[in-house]
């Protein structure tokens, strides 16, 4: 097989590796908040539970979670298992960001000194107000730069993806580098993550660059 | 009476804050509180604008009763009402509090259109009006961080003022300043006593106390030590207390 031909097949994968990345961070950055303002309940019930599944969420691998979800249901409830693989896919994965975002956000709403919220509560802001015009702008951009590194690992965490057999490109990588008993693949792989993340940094640093113009 | 305070107590655990404090403020009337550091004078002005929850007394702006005690209890009027409440006062922060990501115009406008709905062309043109008398009249698309200390705390007056409140209260709005921007912002607040705003300051500004206010209040301990006309309490103080706490500002 040509280098050409490796690069075609395992290319045609990319559209899967996209709906991962994609997907996974169109359902975790808000549930991510969610997660964050439970975390930070007043009810000790609340925030405990949600502390617990953090630590979960962030104690085991991710790998382990993705077998979970996906074989988890045929071995618990002997439900047949899901043929779009993309379903539990984009499940654990959103699940698993979804908490480490939701630490990151509960670390940039500490943050804001308290003097902001006296400001606006003295000027009448309701809760809501306070924490949509006043409190998230400056969370936002005191995240950023986190969001962004947990961004390029997700990038890096598609290939986990293998585990499952989901189509995505680093699995036909591996497919090509058994049947060919060639390494080449796995450059190539390194290659499309590289630039893949090259994309996720120029970005990132856009975004970064529209929120300087205040400190 | 724009503002009634009576029986105050507040503590912080164990810590007594107040200690039964009473303060009412007329209409026009420039009030300055001074007194060491933990005498209780910004968990005064805390608890008179809702920041802090006070323990018992009572609470009444315009007559209207915003806490009342029943059977030992301090109990507040619904949250809906307080909020309400608040449009009747202004408070002015040591630090400033101007909110970073908005420029120096947004902070002015945007409570006054968001939270009283007032038209936004007429806010917008009160605003520019403000910043002109704070001096700032250029400084409008400016964003606080390009703003000295002094600019800062001059804005967050006018922040303040856009509210059209009743009563304006100011805690230690210099003390973060460097002694050469203290000037720009006492002269603020000086004219403003001139055009009969109601005023409660919380300062360390002895000289600023005696020419600005009606009346002086020298708390220590979580009590009212001592008040009456500033010439009185500076010049000639009844309490040894007193006299006590301004011989340390002299020397």
């Amino acid at each position: 097989m040509t280098l050409m031909t490796m690069i075609i097949k395992m290319s045609e994968g990319l559209g899967k590796t996209c709906a991962i990345f994609f997907l996974t961070l169109l359902f975790s950055l808000p549930l991510g908040m969610i997660v964050a303002l439970l975390r930070m309940s007043k009810n000790r019930i609340i925030s405990n539970i949600v502390r617990f599944f953090i630590s979960i969420l962030r104690g085991t691998p991710l790998m382990l979670q993705l077998l979970a979800v996906t074989y988890g249901p045929y071995y618990l409830f002997g439900l047949s298992v899901s043929r779009n693989k993309l379903i539990p896919v984009v499940v654990a994965f959103a699940i698993n960001y979804a908490a480490y975002f939701a630490e990151i956000y509960r670390g940039g709403i500490e943050s804001i000194p308290i003097g902001q919220y006296e400001a606006a509560t003295v000027l009448g802001y309701s809760k809501f107000q306070t924490f949509f015009k006043i409190i998230l702008p400056q969370v936002v951009k005191r995240i950023l730069p986190s969001v962004t590194n947990e961004v390029i690992t997700l990038v890096k965490d598609t290939s986990i993806a293998f585990t499952v057999s989901y189509q995505e490109m680093f699995t036909i990588g591996k497919q090509i580098a058994n049947s060919q008993t060639s390494f080449t693949p796995f450059v190539v792989a390194g290659v499309f993550y590289f630039i893949f993340n090259a994309v996720v940094d120029f970005v990132m640093g856009k975004f970064e660059k529209r929120l300087d113009y205040y400190r | 009476m724009i503002l009634e305070m009576n029986n105050i107590k507040k503590s912080f655990g164990s810590l007594e804050v107040l200690k039964d404090i009473s303060l009412s403020v007329d209409k026009g009337e420039v009030v300055s509180i001074i007194g060491p550091s933990g005498s209780g004078k910004s968990t005064l002005l805390r608890c008179a604008t809702f920041l802090e929850t006070i323990d018992s007394g009572e609470v009444l702006y315009l007559g209207k009763a915003a806490v009342t005690t029943q059977d030992g209890k301090a109990e507040y009027v619904a949250p809906a009402e307080l909020r309400k409440m608040r449009s009747c006062y202004g408070l002015v922060f040591q630090q400033f509090n101007l909110f970073p990501h908005y420029t120096v115009l947004k902070n002015i406008i945007d409570a006054p259109i968001n939270v009283h709905k007032r038209p936004k062309a007429e806010v917008i043109a009160e605003a520019k009006a403000l910043l002109e008398k704070m001096g700032l009249g250029d400084k409008a698309d400016a964003y606080p961080c390009q703003l000295s200390g002094g600019q800062q705390q001059r804005v967050a007056i006018a922040r303040a003022l856009a509210m059209k409140p009743d009563i304006l209260f100011f805690d230690e709005p210099t003390s973060a300043l460097d002694p050469e921007l203290t000037g720009e912002v006492l002269k603020v607040i000086k004219q403003l006593a001139e055009d009969n705003m109601t005023m409660v300051v919380v300062t360390h500004e002895m000289p600023f106390a005696r020419a600005v206010s009606d009346r002086v209040i020298f708390m220590a301990e979580g009590v009212i030590v001592e008040q009456g006309h500033p010439e009185e309490v500076f010049g000639n103080p009844k309490e040894e207390r007193t006299r006590q706490f301004l011989q340390n500002y002299q020397n």
